[in-house]
């Protein structure tokens, strides 16, 4: 995050010397671009919190913990639909693993957590379009899924 | 649903739980609408900024040598490079995705770009490292990489040619 401010500082920096008025309208059109999104980004967000504060991480941990095929179909959905940045997403996934979650669960949890955004449909499909959105998010789900039976295969 | 509304609820669960103090759902409530607005604050701004710049500076002709059809294997290198350097939540790659798309870069390589950011970010294998162990990290990046390089070029097939981000997506005009 640091890195990634003094990134854009540096690089407004050298476009303003470089040329005022390219600058000003690369920054004018960001912003617009931010501007635009950040209403429907904002109750996307919200909602998330609304859905994620009626999961405990006792509910989870008691539902991913068990063995057999069910905590792992759960790890995809609650995956999917789930949205947390990475510093609460890694300690969750440390708890969960010292409470019983096999590392293959663990995968499936944590790539469609990153990669499938079902409730940020709305927001992706104004960027991509409906179309790539849904491709995007169904085929993020399938690759998951890969992804984790391969994790089941080298860790056993 | 206007957006507001879901933001309305959520405030009104939080302050209802800070009055009260003992209303458990609506101070959890309050506590994630914190972590995604901290979130939301310290990576959108900045990566909006650099789209601005990226889109008036960098030369359409430069990303469709290097990320455009024909770039093959170096052209996914780049932009798996690009991605893993990145810090942040899903949701602020897209602007980043949508710009290169616009400039000449294959859909493919968009895609490669997405699965990228979301899956092998450098940061974020830190934080992965740190609380899953390295074996475990190891094996997921290593499996993820192929699997959502392949997912890129399956998307592009499946997409029509002519398939086009949204003009929404640009803010003012393009």
């Amino acid at each position: 995050m640091i890195v990634l401010g003094a990134v854009t500082l540096a690089a407004l920096v050298l476009s303003l010397l470089a040329d005022r008025r390219k600058t000003l309208a690369g920054v004018r059109k960001g912003v617009g671009m931010f501007v635009s999104i950040l209403p429907a980004l904002v109750g996307v967000l919200a909602g998330v919190s609304l859905l994620l504060a009626a999961v405990t991480p006792e509910m989870l941990r008691d539902l991913l913990g068990g063995s057999g095929p069910l905590p792992f179909v759960v790890a995809l959905l609650v995956g999917s639909v789930a949205l947390m940045p990475g510093f609460i997403a890694y300690p969750l996934a440390g708890v969960l693993r010292a409470n019983g979650a096999s590392d293959p669960v663990l995968a499936a949890f944590i790539t469609t957590l990153m990669m499938v955004g079902v409730v940020t449909l709305p927001v992706e499909a104004r960027f991509l379009g409906w179309r790539a959105a849904l491709y995007r998010n169904g085929l993020a789900f399938a690759g998951a899924v890969v992804v984790a039976l391969g994790m089941a295969a080298v860790l056993g | 649903m206007a957006p507001w509304v879901p933001l309305a609820v959520a405030l009104a669960l939080w302050l209802w739980s800070a009055a009260s103090g003992s209303f458990d759902y609506g101070r959890r409530v309050g506590a994630g609408l914190g972590e995604f607005a901290i979130e939301m604050a310290s990576f959108l701004p900045a990566m909006f900024i650099l789209v601005g710049l990226f889109d008036v500076w960098v030369p359409r002709a430069t990303i469709e040598r290097h990320l455009g059809r024909g770039s093959g294997a170096t052209g996914v290198f780049w932009v798996v490079l690009l991605a893993t350097l990145q810090a942040g939540p899903l949701y602020a790659a897209f602007p980043v995705a949508v710009a290169l798309w616009r400039k000449g870069c294959t859909p493919a390589n968009v895609f490669v770009y997405l699965g990228a950011f979301s899956a092998l970010k450098v940061p974020m294998l830190t934080f992965e490292v740190g609380f899953l162990g390295w074996q475990f990290s190891l094996v997921r990046t290593a499996l993820s990489l192929p699997v959502f390089v392949a997912l890129g070029y399956l998307l592009e097939r499946l997409l029509p040619a002519a398939y086009e981000p949204p003009s929404t997506a640009n803010g003012k005009g393009s």
